[in-house]
């Protein structure tokens, strides 16, 4: 794993999960730890992402790193035409790392390409955000002390949400059972549907949200995008049917843990946020650590 | 093959003899050959009667051979084509194309927010079958796929 970019979470083995997400429990308990020395981390952001970008340049900070790199592609030599292979070569003169987030998809793996040192992909436009997803793997192992044979709901937008596709593949590794919750037009997609059939899983499609709560150990929230939809009246139609509230949890698991990638809009109910299965916020904190044990492995440093 | 039935399109001394291409995709395997650049001379001939297939198409290049990758691109658009090698109006030897696994730089990527289509990069996609057969292609950037109607080759 060291030295090597990580683009997508395909490109790590069960194994390989396994060990990022047992060294941020270490970096949970101790998350100042100077490895890296002073060592130069570049955090490309070629679209602005705060959250994002604050919760790897954190990560970098506790480790000992240096950042350097811009937080939007406005002020830069991009703005003025530079190709991407020209800006990934200049930068990695400069630096060990390169976290990237890009508009464009496919941006990092190409990046990943022509870079002389290891790419992490922060974002790349609707593709992949494997960070993302190691945070929620996390953040459900945390809660459920396992990763194996959970029941896990994903509620909302499963056709154009990218944090769902890729917790889908990575969870076709650890014998979950899907339960996916939309509205037919944001079904989950066929190529991502392959991989649940290729590990020999089940899932189940539902529009109705409610029979499914009762039967979840983790319901995962998404947003449903207005624009998502031709007809504005299709979204009308729907937009109400897919928001948590409270009372709903009534009959739910003692276990049950509710996440959502965040920023939320109202599709949680503000009334939720007191429940203690409500887990998005400790969900965003833990990004910090499953990101400093992820730049620790690739450095070479733990 | 009947040689009255050869002989519809002039027959070559050595060179490399494509059969049983779909109608509809003579032109597209033309453009893949880049038989629009050769020196070579070239024969096609499309809408001929195949008991097999209905109309085929059949196209004949004087004194050039393919390599077995440069051949089973052509299998995306001519999945029933047949390659017979020509030497001294002799059949060398005739195989059926195979579909490659992957293929480089052939085809475009449907996605218009992909880096293939912004960048100066060559596509690449994994070359994948769906439930009724037809083909289908994913692309190693964006990862997205693009089915058989949204084909586009370069
Ligand atoms: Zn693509």
């Amino acid at each position: 794993m060291k030295n090597r970019s990580l683009v997508s979470i395909n490109d790590y083995s069960k194994e390989e999960i396994i060990r990022i997400l047992d060294l941020a429990e270490e970096f949970e308990k101790q998350p100042h730890q100077n490895l890296l020395n002073g060592r130069v981390i570049a955090s490309l952001f070629f679209e602005p992402s705060t959250r994002t970008r604050l919760s790897f340049e954190t990560a970098i900070q506790q480790l000992g790193g240096n950042v350097i790199g811009f937080a939007s592609a406005a002020s830069t030599s991009v703005s003025k035409g530079e190709s991407l292979k020209d800006t990934i070569l200049m930068v990695s003169n400069y630096s060990d790392l390169i976290v990237m987030r890009h508009p464009v998809e496919g941006s990092a793996r190409y990046a990943s390409e022509v870079s002389a040192v290891p790419i992490i992909n922060a974002g790349d436009g609707a593709n992949q955000h494997p960070t993302q997803c190691l945070l929620d793997l996390y953040s459900i192992r945390k809660t459920q002390g396992t990763l194996d044979n959970l029941d896990v709901t994903f509620v909302g937008d499963l056709k154009y949400g990218r944090t769902v596709h890729s917790n889908v593949i990575a969870l076709s590794k650890f014998n979950t059972k899907f339960h996916l919750v939309s509205p037919p037009e944001l079904k989950l997609p066929s190529a991502v549907k392959r991989h649940i059939k290729e590990a020999n899983l089940s899932y189940e499609q539902y529009t109705d949200f409610l029979e499914v709560i009762p039967k979840s150990d983790i319901i995962y929230m998404t947003r449903i995008q207005r624009e998502r939809f031709p007809d504005p009246l299709e979204y009308e139609k729907v937009k109400n049917a897919y928001i948590l509230e409270n009372a709903m949890l009534d009959n739910s698991r003692d276990n049950v843990k509710i996440l959502h990638p965040l920023p939320r809009v109202n599709e949680i109910s503000t009334d939720v946020d007191s429940n203690p299965k409500a887990y998005y916020f400790q969900q965003a904190l833990n990004g910090v650590f499953v990101r400093q044990a992820l730049i620790a492995t690739i450095m070479g440093v733990k | 093959m009947n040689k009255r039935k050869e002989l519809i399109v002039s027959a070559i001394s050595n060179g490399t003899v494509i059969d049983h291409i779909p109608a509809e995709s003579v032109f597209q395997v033309f453009k893949m050959l880049e038989l629009d650049k050769t020196n070579h001379q070239v024969y096609f001939g499309t809408n001929l009667q195949s008991k097999k297939y209905g109309r085929k198409g059949i196209i004949k290049i004087s004194d050039t051979y393919y390599k077995d990758e440069v051949i089973n691109k052509i299998a995306l658009v001519a999945p029933t084509a047949t390659l017979i090698e020509i030497r001294d109006y002799e059949v060398f030897s005739k195989v059926s194309v195979s579909i490659p696994k992957t293929i480089e730089g052939i085809a475009k990527c449907f996605n218009p927010n992909c880096v293939t289509n912004k960048e100066d990069v060559k596509t690449k996609f994994e070359v994948l079958t769906d439930e009724t057969g037809n083909l289908k292609l994913a692309c190693h950037y964006c990862e997205k796929t693009t089915t058989k109607n949204n084909m586009v080759f370069f």
